[in-house]
């Protein structure tokens, strides 16, 4: 296995090293030679006091409710079997990958009108889109604990809360730290969610970039703002990693056909329902929403935006249901991409414990994506690195998003694999490959087809870096949405909502397919 | 058979790169989101010149002057298009641009020239205005405001809604209209007296239109007063079936803010000739006849004429409100914080 570390460490360095650090590292070094505000002037100014404060404070808030929205679902499908389940795992996908702008303006016609501005519909909103992190990473580990120990305390005479208390929990916690990571992250750099539902008051550090660096153009204040909010995720980082390995290893690991099993007494039956049931109402409001006005035209409903989306039209420069094998196809390369990388480097991560690996991976979903997308234009511009207009750069920036789900999800699953299973099978003359083949992979595989599921969705509804980097006339859909909102007109606006459902159930039919595309090697499944 | 396939890959990749010194097969046009082209006149284009037209769309106007900033010298296309009298200071200041003159601009009304260099060339204008929903005045029995003065009237007590001008281009628009009618700083009372009056500030035009106003199709907004452009009645009329008889919704003529989109040859362009080509194809009659319906603004050319639902439902403001572009680069930055200063804290 020693002699797979160059390939296992150095394939994802090299990838976020030129794909990440390099654009990254040249849009801000060109930021700071520049002319504009002084760093110490952005620094002290109260305003940037303000917005990053503000930042952090939304951001562990949304980490906090997601996980408490999320949990009870993450327990119903990590511990039962029920008609349906992987349905359930595919739909919480859906507000994940629909495009922020939206979701943004659902969220206005459903929220009661005291909510409808200011930090609460922030959270909510924020918590409405990362449900599913939680339910899926959790949800996912949670699968595979064995659910046996549990049984023991119980037999033992320990009440659920303290079964709860002192073996779930810390059971749990590498994959919820994991969890929580994505999700602060995604909340730290929110930004259309943040100016939308909080009003012209409330900005994070990601909309005083944009705002800098597009509106103002004082590239040194964008770049000075983005070094501050990459000191902030990397403490994130820092203190995620350090948790999740604080807590991790020994867990006890089973298979998924030996942990879940059918809701038998009333009690059980009841929390799975009600655990769904809330879930449902959380997420299917605004997405009704989506759906009513995607069918409201002229004077009461009907399907003639989804007849338009077969014409071509002047918003876009290709008819919209183009967009939809579009973005299957960007969505396929990058999830091939994402789960190559994201693999190999889950297994360097989980087997050499390599730290900075680790945090490395975590980075992309912190950074500004504002100036990444700048770095990708002046960093790859000229030979050997003349990359800007090539077709397979938006798979690489939307597979750059997707790793590090890929890392979380898989890595903790392979590092709580109890070694003397690998040390054992060893000794009875097991050359290494066929230690990784027969121990880690069926166990990881449901990992890996998770990852692979979240790495597609990802890939589907990305949108700022692939709006700066897709040719178009191959627009993908978040992209498609996004256009015909910007155009007056009832078509135009039905014809968005429209391909936002069109993006729902791609999103369902196409997770689905990934997971059902599991390894099935080694008898477990 | 080995050297032959070699030569053939060698002959391909030749091709593919355009050659050594042969004339170049492409021109590129960089652009916003909002540009848009009938399929036959691009195809016009490319059976005169010979050229592929390719077109590469770069975010919002701001966003594709930053970036052609950023590639100054080094470009990314032949030709940018969308730089507007808000940016175009700036797009100048930083030297992305080639002087050009196009035989065709002699068609072109003169006020909308606004470089004497040429390193820009006028395209379309489209004007900012506020809109009102006319049902809702009818309903009301209320005469919907005639000027931007009105608004600020009891009568119109919580019925406008406008766009962040820190973060929209229309919201931008409206703040600098106000301020090309009442001076600086004389339009600081303006909208103190306009926050006393409930005035909503949203985020971008997407939500002031489609979720707050009450006269867009589908909206259950209910704001009758909204910040929008010249030609969203014409558009209200054309993209929805079957087609009303007459606009649903209406212009304050007195309101309008002129934006005038420019284009211009980039500096560095590789294909200098088929991007001044480019430029004169944009101002040519079939182009600028083309503009209305696809990008809903009104083409540079005086000679060009409207489409019927054009004719029919769209204002095109007599004295339209404008700023120089060095007045607006000098004091944008001040007069967005003071903006929000008044408005929002």
């Amino acid at each position: 296995v020693r002699a797979w570390r160059p390939l296992t460490v150095g394939v994802p360095l090299v990838f976020l090293a030129l794909f990440f650090l390099y654009p990254l590292a040249a849009i801000i070094e060109r930021g700071l030679r520049g002319d504009g505000d002084s760093a110490l002037d952005v620094l002290t100014d109260p305003t940037t006091r303000d917005v990053v404060w503000f930042t952090v404070w939304q951001a562990l808030a949304s980490t906090l409710l997601t996980i408490a929205v999320a949990l009870p679902a993450a327990y119903v499908l990590g511990r039962y079997r029920f008609r349906g389940r992987g349905v359930v795992s595919a739909v919480v996908l859906v507000p994940f990958v629909l495009p922020t702008v939206v979701v943004a303006l659902a969220f206005l016609a459903v929220l009661p009108e005291p909510l409808e501005r200011g930090w609460a519909p922030i959270l909510i909103a924020h918590a409405f889109f990362n449900v599913a992190v939680v339910v899926r990473v959790v949800g996912g580990f949670w699968t595979n604990l064995d659910p046996r120990i549990g049984e023991a305390a119980a037999t033992l005479g320990a009440s659920p809360s303290r079964r709860f208390r002192e073996i779930t929990a810390p059971l749990l916690s590498p994959a919820l730290a994991a969890a929580a990571a994505i999700v602060f992250l995604f909340s730290f750099t929110s930004f259309a969610i943040v100016l939308i539902l909080g009003g012209p008051r409330y900005a994070t550090i990601e909309a005083e970039i944009y705002n800098q660096a597009v509106r103002l153009f004082d590239l040194r204040a964008a770049a000075v703002l983005s070094l501050v909010q990459l000191t902030c995720v990397i403490a994130a980082v820092w203190v995620a990693t350090r948790l999740e390995r604080r807590v991790s290893g020994g867990a006890p690991l089973r298979a998924e056909r030996d942990t879940l099993r059918q809701p038998r007494t009333a009690g059980e039956k009841l929390v799975v329902g009600l655990s769904l049931g809330a879930l449902g109402l959380f997420l299917g409001l605004p997405l009704a929403v989506l759906v009513e006005r995607s069918l409201a035209v002229g004077d009461g409903y009907g399907l003639a935006a989804y007849e338009a989306l077969g014409r071509p039209t002047s918003v876009l420069l290709a008819a919209p249901w183009e967009a939809i094998v579009n973005s299957i196809v960007y969505a396929a390369a990058a999830t091939v991409i994402a789960v190559v990388v994201g693999g190999l480097a889950a297994f360097a991560v989980a087997r050499t414990r390599s730290r900075v690996l680790d945090g490395l991976v975590l980075l992309p979903l912190g950074a500004s994506a504002v100036m990444l997308g700048l770095g990708f234009l002046i960093a790859f511009d000229t030979e050997p690195l003349d990359f800007r207009a090539a077709p397979w750069i938006v798979p690489v920036a939307q597979a750059l998003v997707a790793i590090p789900f890929v890392v979380r999800i898989v890595a903790p699953t392979l590092r709580s694999i109890d070694p003397r299973q690998r040390e054992a099978a060893a000794l009875l003359g097991a050359p290494p490959t066929r230690v990784v083949r027969e121990i880690d992979l069926p166990i990881v595989s449901r990992g890996v087809a998770v990852a692979a599921g979240f790495a597609f969705a990802i890939s589907l509804g990305e949108f700022g870096a692939t709006v700066f980097l897709a040719r178009p006339d191959r627009p993908t859909l978040p992209v498609a949405i996004f256009r015909f909102l910007g155009r007056p007109g009832e078509l135009n606006v039905a014809q968005a909502y429209a391909l936002a459902v069109v993006l729902m159930a791609v999103t369902v039919v196409s997770v689905l397919v990934v997971e059902r595309a599991r390894v099935r090697r080694g008898g477990w499944f | 058979m080995r050297a032959t396939l070699v030569l053939l890959a060698i002959a391909v990749a030749v091709t593919a790169c355009g050659g050594w010194g042969d004339e170049p097969t492409e021109v590129v046009l960089v652009t916003h989101d909002s540009f848009a082209v009938s399929e036959d006149v691009k195809q016009a284009f490319e059976t005169e010149s010979g050229l592929t037209l390719r077109i590469l769309k770069a975010g919002d106007a701001g966003e594709v002057v930053t970036r052609a900033l950023l590639t100054a010298g080094d470009p990314e296309g032949d030709v940018l298009f969308g730089v507007d009298n808000n940016l175009v200071a700036r797009a100048l200041a930083g030297e992305i641009f080639e002087p050009y003159e196009s035989p065709e601009l002699a068609s072109v009304d003169p006020g909308l020239v606004l470089d004497t260099e040429h390193r820009v060339t006028p395209i379309d204008h489209g004007e900012v205005c506020l809109n009102y929903d006319k049902t809702s005045y009818e309903r009301r029995s209320l005469d919907p405001p005639d000027s931007i003065a009105d608004v600020v009237d009891e009568r119109y007590r919580d019925q406008l809604v406008v766009e962040n001008p820190a973060t929209s281009t229309p919201g931008l628009a409206f703040l600098l209209a106000t301020i090309a009618l009442y001076g600086d700083p004389g339009w600081k009372g303006y909208w103190r007296r306009l926050r006393e009056n409930g005035v909503l500030v949203v985020d971008g035009w997407e939500e002031a239109y489609t979720v707050r106003f009450s006269g867009a199709a589908g909206s259950r907004g209910k704001r009758p007063i909204v910040v929008s452009y010249a030609s969203s009645p014409p558009a209200e009329v054309i993209f929805r079936d079957p087609r009303p008889s007459a606009a649903p919704t209406g212009v304050i003529e007195d309101s309008c803010f002129r934006q005038i989109e420019l284009a211009g040859v980039l500096r560095g362009t590789a294909n200098e000739e088929g991007a001044r080509r480019l430029v004169d194809f944009m101002l040519s009659r079939r182009f600028q006849e083309d503009i209305p319906l696809q990008m809903f603004v009104f083409p540079a050319r005086r000679d060009a004429a409207l489409p019927p639902e054009f004719e029919k439902f769209a204002v095109v403001p007599e004295r339209p409100l404008e700023l120089a572009p060095e007045e607006i680069e000098a004091n944008r930055e001040r007069w967005v914080d003071e903006w929000t200063d008044i408005v929002v804290r």
